[in-house]
């Protein structure tokens, strides 16, 4: 991605991914990296087990924290129907989507009445959008709340977001969190880039 | 770790991202308010998270969540007539509930001053409707200013707080879901913390303050007045703003939400129409309105939800006799839905399409699947829904009410067909229940939702004798708007105190027939339900689960949460579906050959769905050590 004058980052998941940490981690360490940005959660219902979604947007001349359908430079998504979704929806022609591939079945899905999101039909979607798609999983992560963290490991890894630095995401990281919880972040974060 | 608390009481000029709720608690702090009071509800209640960030020892302000809006503005008003500077915020129904209290402030001379906040939600993001809120300024003759981003909500509380305090009149600040919770980097004012003189100034000799028949008409004519006063202040007012694009045709009026949306629609156009963007909504600056008609050809009303602005406007044009071709609502779509900048493009678009032309988007025929919010795993109420939708024929009527439980709505449990508002369930099933004999009536109602408004319906149904079910889904917290305390949880905001039994209170009452059961005794709650329906007269069901979100966290911060998983034997399970479809937990998967597995991603390991196994073929995985 080119470092234009606005970047939009769309954030899509389900309730209870911790879809709001990353979102924080993301606009304060874009502002650490000096950076003018408006940010937007789901707060209230959606939490729970609904699809969830946050917004980033950076540089001059926004004003609304709110995206428009078909701007968003990147969408990153933490299952795989909400990465579909994300990208028919809020992706704009040629962006990027970066995904952690798991799956938490919609009711449609468990009730046999339509059929689970695969590997294939977000890679389908992106294509009609010519756009760029990153898979993401790591084995054995143990504590599925830090699937964030391997995504915003991979964003730094590819320098997709070129403006923001690893210190930006790191001092962001010790903003938000202390203790046992920092420490294994920090180390995962870490193990991640090496 | 950064601490909210401390940065919300440093005394130096400073600079940090928070949301809108967050930039208000500052604003409080920095304003001298005394008395802060609150019900629970989106989009408002991270205010309260940040108020809890403070110490209680800390905090230069008294907070409550009290137990429904009007009282909390009831409390504040009785603060603020004895002299302290106070303020309730709430959501946008919660005025619904204030109102009886709400529209008599305007009558009365606030000594200390008081600042409504009102969070409305356009979207119905987490409501039951998109109601404007800006029509209770015509009807209570009460001041409004409305931000549009979080360091407008900070200064216009601020604003509102000077105003409010001088001319000892309330003030309303109204915010939305989307001022509420954007996120922006705010510069805050350093401040001297306040020396608060806390003699009451309460007096009745000097003060009239009981509007009783022609007594009202003094306190009415001064309202008015104020409000009449107010008109040269709204001119003025620094929160109207002109944006000079130098375009003598073309004008736009608007406000909040919507101004930011459309000054990201007009970005990168080229021919942009002014912008005049209110901040003092009610009474409209009229000076300074009737000037910027004066000077376009066309001016548009862009305003989401109702056409407010447009009708005071077009009676401004009117009496000032000004020719300009006014735009206000195209169509009935115009009324509806947040006015997010793809929304006002279109709108928009109606008006101007030259100059606002739709964008060409791909689209996909087949959409990704809708993901409304569901209960989750472990919770209490999904249980209670199993196991009652077993005791009840299909023909019997459920009443839904306000709270996690509403979810209960959705397949597969479609239990809580009618909804109206919080705490109705009792006397609307209770309306449902005349000249039935055919059809049970089963209204569900939460335990923080009946402290709130569901007290009234319940004492008629035992005052008028009626004939129906209640089932107090309780789980021992405010569930949906993030675990807040109620009368009935041994605590309130500050401090622990003496729970009230919800079974003891009804027992007090004089209902002769009160079971209360634990949810995942699953077949017990069939057993009682069929009992309960079949009584005459009212019966209550306590069916009581905690809140296995909030015990889930809690355990996990105690280092007391075992990492217990639910696994299916697939040497046992014939694929009768019971679980994943009936039970419904999410943590079920499903694979295209109909093989049933768990997700360890959401399974909370709390075993609500081993009894559903016709077979047998849930089993406990039992972690060996605690985790974190």
């Amino acid at each position: 991605m080119k470092n234009t004058d606005r970047t939009n980052i769309y954030m899509i998941g389900v309730g209870g991914q911790g879809i709001g940490l990353l979102s924080e981690v993301l606009i304060r360490a874009a502002d650490y990296a000096k950076l003018n940005v408006r940010g937007v959660d789901t707060h209230g219902l959606a939490q729970r087990g609904g699809t969830v979604q946050s917004q980033l947007r950076i540089g001059e001349g926004i004003y609304s924290p709110l995206i428009q359908e078909g701007t968003a430079d990147i969408v990153i998504a933490l299952e795989r129907t909400e990465a579909l979704r994300g990208i028919q929806n809020y992706l704009k022609p040629s962006g990027i989507v970066i995904y952690y591939n798991t799956s938490w079945q919609t009711l449609g899905v468990r009730l046999e009445e339509t059929e689970e999101v695969k590997k294939e039909d977000i890679e389908q979607a992106a294509r009609k959008k010519e756009a760029e798609v990153i898979e993401v999983y790591k084995e054995d992560l143990g504590d599925t709340r830090m699937q964030n963290v391997v995504l915003l490991a991979e964003i730094l890894k590819r320098n997709i977001l070129p403006d923001i630095k690893k210190d930006n995401y790191i001092t962001a990281l010790k903003d938000l969190m202390a203790g046992d919880k920092l420490e294994n972040n920090l180390n995962l974060f870490n193990s991640l880039l090496s | 770790m950064k601490s909210m608390g401390d940065m919300l009481l440093r005394e130096n000029d400073f600079s940090e991202i928070v949301m809108g709720n967050t930039a208000l608690v500052r604003a409080m702090i920095e304003s001298g308010t005394r008395v802060v009071t609150s019900y629970p509800g989106s989009p408002m209640p991270e205010t309260a998270e940040a108020i809890r960030s403070i110490p209680k020892e800390d905090r230069p302000f008294y907070f409550e969540f009290s137990t429904n809006e009007k009282v909390a503005t009831e409390i504040a008003f009785g603060a603020s007539v004895n002299g302290h500077f106070s303020t309730v915020f709430f959501k946008s129904v919660g005025l619904n509930v204030a109102a009886d209290s709400f529209v008599q402030l305007p009558l009365m001379k606030l000594k200390g001053g008081m600042v409504v906040v009102i969070g409305d939600d356009p979207g119905a993001n987490s409501s039951q409707n998109e109601q404007d809120n800006r029509h209770y300024a015509h009807l209570s003759y009460m001041p409004v200013f409305e931000p549009s981003n979080p360091q407008e909500v900070y200064e216009f509380y601020k604003e509102a707080a000077q105003i409010s305090q001088e001319r000892e009149m309330p003030v309303i600040l109204r915010l939305s879901t989307h001022v509420c919770h954007a996120k922006q980097k705010v510069n805050f004012k350093g401040y001297k913390p306040f020396e608060f003189d806390d003699t009451p100034q309460f007096s009745s000799q000097d003060e009239n303050y009981v509007p009783i028949t022609s007594k009202v008409f003094p306190m009415k004519r001064r309202a008015l007045k104020r409000i009449k006063d107010f008109q040269s202040y709204a001119d003025d007012s620094k929160l109207n703003e002109l944006i000079d694009n130098q375009n003598k045709d073309k004008g736009i009026i608007t406000m909040g939400v919507p101004y930011l949306s459309l000054r990201d629609v007009m970005e990168d156009m080229d021919d942009k129409p002014d912008i005049l963007k209110l901040g003092v909504i009610y009474p409209l600056p009229r000076k300074v309105i009737a000037e910027f008609l004066k000077n376009h050809k066309e001016v548009k009303i862009l305003e989401e939800l109702d056409n407010v602005l447009e009708k005071d406007i077009k009676v401004i044009a009117f009496e000032e006799n000004i020719n300009t071709q006014i735009i206000g609502k195209v169509d009935i779509e115009d009324w509806i839905n947040e006015y997010t900048p793809d929304k006002v493009q279109e709108v928009m678009a109606k008006s101007w399409p030259n100059t606002f032309q739709p964008k060409d988007l791909i689209r996909f025929e087949k959409k990704a699947e809708n993901r409304p919010a569901q209960l989750c795993p472990g919770c209490g109420h999904r249980s209670a829904f199993y196991a009652i939708k077993k005791a009840l024929s299909k023909e019997d009527i459920t009443v839904a009410d306000i709270g996690c439980h509403t979810l209960g709505f959705l397949p597969p449990y479609e239990m809580g067909e009618v909804l109206l508002s919080m705490g109705h369930s009792t006397s609307t099933g209770t309306g449902l229940s005349l000249f039935n004999k055919d059809r049970k009536v089963v209204s569900f109602l939460g335990d923080s939702t009946m402290f709130h408004a569901g007290l009234p319906g319940i004492v008629n149904a035992i005052f008028n004798d009626h004939n129906l079910t209640l089932v107090i889904m309780e789980n021992d917290t405010t569930a949906m708007t993030g675990h807040q305390n109620h009368a009935g949880t041994g605590a309130n905001f500050n401090k622990e105190v003496e729970p009230i039994t919800i079974k003891e209170m009804l027992e007090g009452f004089g209902v002769k027939n009160v079971y209360e059961i634990d949810t995942y005794a699953q077949s017990k709650l069939t057993e009682i339900m069929k009992d309960a329906v079949n009584e005459e007269g009212f019966s209550v069901v306590i069916a009581t689960h905690p809140c296995m979100l909030q015990f889930t966290r809690q355990a996990r911060k105690k280092g007391a949460y075992k990492d217990n998983k639910a696994q299916i034997d697939q040497e046992v399970c014939r694929q009768i579906h019971e679980c994943v479809q009936e039970f419904g937990c999410p943590s079920f998967s499903i694979d295209k050959e109909g093989k049933v597995t768990v997700n360890d991603d959401l399974c909370i390991g709390d075993g609500s769905c081993i009894q559903t196994c016709p077979i047998d073929a849930i089993e406990m995985n039992l972690s060996k050590e605690g985790s974190k």
